[in-house]
């Protein structure tokens, strides 16, 4: 393999592995605080989306308004699934709690093929982010080039709010023992609340991104995503931010580097990503960043 | 609060009773109605695939409209929806047997066929094919018939264009390897193009891709490196149109070229303008140039249903699989499906819009002519026919 054709792939790697750290987050902050595996995230992901299409084809939004909007409206979605769906189940057992959010999950897949129809849609293009810049041999898109950026900045951000804000300290005593939280005066649902609502905010951001770069909609796209960054939180050690990114940017690589190395094996990628999920499980548990917490009761 | 349960719970039974006879009423209803001939339908309305299938059911309720009759009775479509899932497939042809079709048309997409192949055989029924390509449709299934060319011909007309027309020493194959459609087709055109060429590295890369994949920079970043003088990239419209636009922000310059699921609107509003100039062969169909009478009634109905669009070849063979069927039952004078099959099977001359074709020992249309068309201006725009015997 000569160097340009390394380099085109390395970008295509970093800019997959930012878009699924994107997504990645949301998982990981959700399973900190309340120790559930939201399987709703991709589908929520996938909600997003369409709210961008609607926000830009139907009601002609300038794109800079249509950002704010659809991240506030995913936001809105993702706060009342979790009144909706776990709030009600907040002290029956966790099975319980994972059960609903594989219903939401279905009920979100099932709500958008009825709504939007199944048929795929089309995102508007934006030339300007679709266009590449070359660097020798190596084209890669606008958009790719400021993924990455987007994903760091965003977790620059989430690290301040959890370490430097009042509602971080608030998030971290909840994470800990949201019983205790709540006898210190936390008021847990709103922290919960507002975990849902960044969590779902970066997956409209990441939403956004994948729309401009694979221009696809349709209601099931966001299940594979859904999977393969939930691998990514776990191998990042789930429940932690700075992992989820970490092993965003480790599961995009690694795709596109066994395309890139074992040519062959192209169409095992998704087998990849489960492989290396199972692997984790067995030899790191905790992933790479998570930390030994033992169990409570 | 007791008593409103109560008259809540009277409430409910009651309904419930007034439900079951309005059930019983309406299968009395349809009992009676023996002049009515059912005929099913099952294609892709959501999902993945959904736009082909939408394509082919335009044709089947216009062919349906301008022909509503057989043997003296009205015919009646059911049309279900087999969600461009396999399994779904399976599932939707049982339920248009429970409800007593005398034969069924579909399926866009081989797969969603072959997957109901073998429901269809069990029960005995014949279906028809309408743009299911792959050679495992028909084959060893005596009930399953279609009206469109197949793939080992296709495959043979991409790769005789590729080395003809564009002079193509070279190829790479981009497939979608859970679809067999995409495999069957992929590997005609390898070993055509093998037998033109002489060469038997003329196929620089074979890259897989899954059915839903958004992401094909790997692939395409290795289908660069080798530098190919075609591309060609059969499989379902929405992921071809990905791998084409993907293809060209990589700095890709070798023409892409496909199959027959490429001419459905989807390919161009996913693609838009990365998808200018790719080349794909279809069925025969040109509303420019209709083969036949039929064929010009049919796109003057057409026009006045939908004046602003193009007829994708595909509508025409849901046209043509109605009309088949059609036939088939008027010669075979009942609605037995026995006889329906051997009508079907000693099919010769059957004059369509795509075409005038006789049914081969394996079920198939012999058909020996494709359309190559192209992408222009956001239109697909008729190229040229190609004749291979």
């Amino acid at each position: 393999m000569d160097f340009p054709t390394f380099f085109q792939h390395l970008s295509n790697g970093i800019s997959l592995g930012s878009l699924y750290a994107l997504i990645a987050v949301g998982y990981t902050m959700v399973y900190g605080i309340l120790r559930l595996i939201n399987f709703a995230h991709g589908d929520i992901f996938m909600m997003a989306m369409y709210f961008a299409f609607f926000s830009i084809t139907l009601f002609h939004l300038p794109w800079y308004i249509a950002i704010v909007v659809v991240i506030l409206i995913t936001s809105v979605l993702g706060m009342l699934i979790e009144a909706a769906a776990y709030r009600p189940l907040r002290d029956a057992p966790k099975t319980s709690v994972l059960i609903s959010a594989i219903g939401v999950s279905f009920l979100l897949e099932n709500l958008a093929t009825y709504i939007f129809s199944g048929k795929p849609k089309s995102f508007p293009e934006f030339t300007y982010m679709t266009s590449t810049v070359q660097f020798g041999p190596v084209s890669v898109q606008r958009v790719s080039l400021l993924t990455p950026v987007v994903t760091l900045a965003a977790l620059a951000i989430l690290l301040y709010i959890i370490n430097r804000t009042k509602l971080g300290m608030a998030m971290r005593a909840v994470s800990k023992d949201y019983e205790t939280a709540r006898v210190m005066g936390i008021k847990i649902n709103r922290v919960i609340a507002a975990t849902f609502a960044i969590g779902s905010g970066l997956a409209a951001i990441g939403a956004i991104m994948w729309g401009v770069k694979y221009i696809r909609i349709e209601p099931m796209m966001g299940v594979m995503p859904g999977l393969k960054c939930f691998i990514a939180a776990v191998i990042g050690g789930i429940g932690n931010p700075v992992g989820a990114v970490l092993g965003g940017f480790i599961l995009g690589m690694g795709e596109v580097l066994l395309v890139a190395f074992i040519s062959q094996l192209t169409g095992w990628r998704d087998a990849f990503a489960f492989v290396a999920l199972i692997l984790v499980l067995l030899i790191r548990p905790t992933g790479i960043m998570g930390e030994k917490t033992t169990e409570k009761v | 609060m007791k008593k409103i349960l109560a008259v809540l719970l009277c409430m409910t039974l009651s309904v419930g009773l007034l439900a079951g006879c309005g059930s019983k009423a309406a299968t009395t209803g349809t009992a009676a109605a023996d002049d009515v001939i059912k005929i099913g339908v099952f294609e892709p309305l959501t999902g993945g695939s959904a736009a082909g299938g939408e394509l082919e059911v335009e044709g089947i309720k216009l062919a349906n409209q301008m022909h509503p009759e057989v043997l003296g009775k009205k015919v009646e479509l059911i049309i279900v929806d087999n969600k461009s899932d396999k399994a779904e497939s399976a599932t939707a042809v049982s339920r248009l047997i429970d409800q007593g079709v005398v034969s069924i048309i579909g399926s866009w997409g081989s797969g969603y066929s072959i997957a109901a192949g073998d429901v269809i055989k069990k029960a005995e029924i014949t279906a028809v094919g309408t743009s299911c390509t792959n050679m495992m449709v028909t084959k060893g299934n005596d009930w399953y018939f279609r009206v469109c060319f197949i793939d080992p011909f296709q495959g043979k007309i991409m790769a005789n264009y590729a080395f003809t027309r564009l002079g193509a020493k070279t190829a790479a194959i981009i497939q979608e390897v859970s679809n067999d459609y995409s495999v069957g087709l992929a590997s005609y055109f390898k070993d055509e193009f093998i037998r033109l060429t002489g060469d038997a590295n003329s196929i620089v890369e074979i890259a897989n891709y899954n059915t839903g994949d958004s992401d094909f920079s790997g692939i395409l970043t290795n289908v660069k490196a080798k530098n190919p003088d075609v591309i060609f990239a059969p499989g379902n419209f929405t992921e071809s149109a990905q791998v084409v636009k993907q293809g060209k922000k990589l700095g890709i310059t070798a023409p892409f070229i496909g199959g027959d699921t490429w001419e459905t609107g989807e390919f161009i509003d996913v693609g838009g303008a990365d998808v200018e100039g790719a080349v794909f062969s279809t069925f025969l169909f040109d509303e420019q140039a209709p083969l036949n009478d039929k064929a010009a009634k049919f796109i003057e109905e057409y026009k006045k249903v939908y004046p602003d669009k193009t007829i994708a070849a595909v509508t025409a063979l849901g046209y043509d699989s109605y009309i088949f069927t059609l036939d088939a039952i008027e010669r075979a004078g009942s609605t037995d499906p026995v006889a329906i099959q051997k009508a079907m099977a000693s099919t010769a001359g059957f004059e369509g819009i795509t075409g005038t074709f006789d049914i081969t020992a394996d079920g198939d249309a012999d058909k020996d002519i494709a359309a190559i068309k192209e992408v222009k201006n956001g239109e697909f725009v008729f190229k040229e026919t190609i004749t291979l015997k």
